[in-house]
């Protein structure tokens, strides 16, 4: 039983043809790479993963059974994390803050609850040190470089200990040493028995870390395979078109 | 050495007195002891038990407002309609005694008809996703001229048997201190408190600082926007029972301008129109500000036509003061 299927998937916005036609698969433990150009709709389908938008046409299967996602928190209780593109980050807010947002630790005074800030600061710090980050829970993301406003972005992935963590391009934008600090954190995910789905643009980085790779151009997939049957060479040949299926 | 985990979860970017130092309500507060020291020189009247209990019981009708906009404003909106509410909730409390019911009747019917302007707001700026400017704008016409078809033109003057209470709820005072001094300042305790240590206060500045992903992470966005208009809404409506208790008259012209003092406290106490920071203390300490310049002119024997010269003065030196700190730190 795979983990995590698309079986078909196709997304339309009006006469616009996003997505043709995907199918896609990801075994608990496992990295896949989600490789293409700007617009060949690598987006689309995380939102469709994500469940902030509904496929058009096609299946998505998820512990084997056909699930269907109404919005991303509905995603997110069935065992799917997302770490977005931009973070989706408060940065009036602090690290702890942000980290729990919408799912603050509580504590209850009959029907009044209060915020438990020291149980919310010890949380995120223990995950901030898991992550090897030197973010400090009570600091303002405001003030917080790339790489720490990164790992505040994954920690809250890890609140839920989801099946699933789909990740957005997640090393563009962070220092050498972060980077790995990432694709440390990513290997551990695997090692943890979590289905790792990596968008990247960064070649290197996919394949320190994946498993397996998907291509896509156009909207389809035209190659999947496992990465070591593969090469950056053939993958770039794909993504430009070079290539046209492998 | 290596740091514990503990130890790492209670480092800080700033000491608490930076903190404090970065804090605008600090620097209000500062600057309203300067000029109570001032005034104490320049008039003999300024401290007497008198002249404090009008100042306090003044800046209260304005304050308990400016605690419904500041939580508005944080989640990147603002009320227009606050003195409309003002005037229609006050003109049906007083319609509602002179018929001669009870006082908790008339009050009753004030804070129901406050609620359910503050309830249309929201509905309509929470979920039909309409601008709070736009919608709050429509209000503050519609509520004004509600208030005056209501009342005929009138002044309300006898509140029915209930009217000594109901003046004396307004009026009064307990152990010398104003009754409505007393109930801002039990409100900005409340508002503080919801505002800093409840998720729901967490999730009124995520909604300010990036609603995007609040809405991505879970929170109920909507419901949160409709709380914070239907509690100005509440707000307006306990202000317009204690004033027209006090004034132990309603006409409905009550409330006019009340808005914009409002909006002049809170944005004097800190909070950024742009959402995502303020607080209570802030409105409460602004609107402050704003009565004693206006008390301080008045006793320095200033021409009353210039205080709104010095308040507006004040307001554009505040905003540019905390912006000027903002790039400093920043």
């Amino acid at each position: 039983m795979r983990l995590f299927e698309l079986r078909g998937i196709s997304k339309h916005f009006g006469a616009i043809q996003a997505l043709s036609n995907v199918n896609l698969n990801v075994d608990a433990g496992e990295v896949l790479g989600l490789m293409g150009d700007n617009g060949a709709g690598k987006s689309t389908l995380i939102k469709i993963m994500a469940g902030n938008f509904r496929p058009s046409s096609g299946e998505i299967w998820l512990k084997g059974a056909k699930v269907d996602f109404h919005n991303p928190v509905d995603a997110r209780r069935k065992g799917v994390e997302v770490v977005y593109q931009d973070l989706a980050l408060c940065d009036n807010l602090t690290a702890a803050e942000n980290v729990f947002l919408g799912r603050e630790a509580k504590i209850k005074f009959g029907p009044f609850s209060f915020v438990n800030f020291p149980a919310m600061y010890r949380e995120a710090a223990r995950h901030f040190a898991e992550l090897k980050s030197e973010t400090r829970p009570r600091d303002l993301v405001k003030q917080m470089s790339g790489g720490q406003r990164q790992a505040v972005a994954i920690a809250r992935t890890r609140l839920s200990n989801p099946d699933i963590v789909l990740m957005d391009e997640p090393t563009a934008a962070i220092s050498v040493r972060q980077v790995a600090e990432v694709l440390d954190l990513i290997r551990r995910l695997r090692d943890q028995g979590t289905a790792v789905i990596l968008i990247s643009h960064r070649m290197p980085d996919v394949f320190a870390v994946c498993d397996h790779l998907s291509v896509m151009r156009r909207g389809t997939v035209v190659a999947d395979k496992p990465i070591k049957q593969t090469s950056p060479e053939e993958v770039t040949a794909l993504i430009t078109g070079a290539l046209e299926r492998a | 050495m290596n740091a514990t985990l503990d130890q790492v979860a209670q480092q800080k970017e700033h000491t608490p007195l930076r903190a404090l130092f970065a804090n605008q309500p600090f620097w209000v507060t500062i600057a309203l002891i300067v000029m109570c020291l001032v005034m104490s020189q320049v008039s003999d009247v300024f401290f007497t038990k008198d002249n404090f209990f009008n100042v306090t019981r003044n800046f209260s009708f304005i304050g308990i407002i400016a605690l419904g906009m500041t939580m508005v404003i944080i989640t990147r909106g603002i009320d227009l309609s606050v003195g409309s509410v003002v005037g229609l909730s006050g003109m049906v409390t007083a319609m509602i005694m002179h018929a001669g019911h009870s006082w908790w009747l008339g009050m009753g019917g004030g804070l129901l008809t406050a609620l359910a302007c503050g309830l249309v707001n929201g509905v309509l700026v929470a979920y039909l996703d309409l601008s709070s400017f736009i919608v709050t704008l429509g209000m503050y016409a519609v509520a004004r001229s509600l208030a005056q078809v209501v009342s005929q033109n009138h002044m309300i003057y006898e509140f029915g048997p209930d009217e000594k209470l109901f003046t004396t709820i307004g009026g009064g005072t307990v152990f010398g201190i104003a009754n409505t001094f007393i109930v801002l300042v039990v409100l900005t305790v409340l508002v503080s408190i919801a505002l800093r240590y409840t998720p729901w206060g967490r999730w009124v500045y995520a909604i300010g600082g990036n609603e995007h992903a609040a809405t991505l992470t879970g929170v109920r966005v909507q419901r949160v926007k409709l709380s914070v208009y239907v509690l100005s809404g509440l707000l307006s409506g306990i202000t317009a029972v204690l004033l027209v208790g006090y004034q132990g008259a309603a006409i409905n012209a009550m409330g006019t301008g009340y808005e914009l003092r409002a909006i002049a406290s809170s944005v004097i106490g800190g909070t950024d129109l742009m959402g995502g920071a303020g607080g209570a203390y802030g409105a409460f300490i602004g609107a402050a500000l704003i009565e004693v310049i206006r008390n301080s002119l008045l006793l320095a024997g200033v021409d009353a036509n210039w205080e709104g010269t010095f308040v507006g003065l004040f307001i554009v030196f505040a905003v540019a003061l905390s912006k000027f700190r903002e790039l400093k730190s920043g």
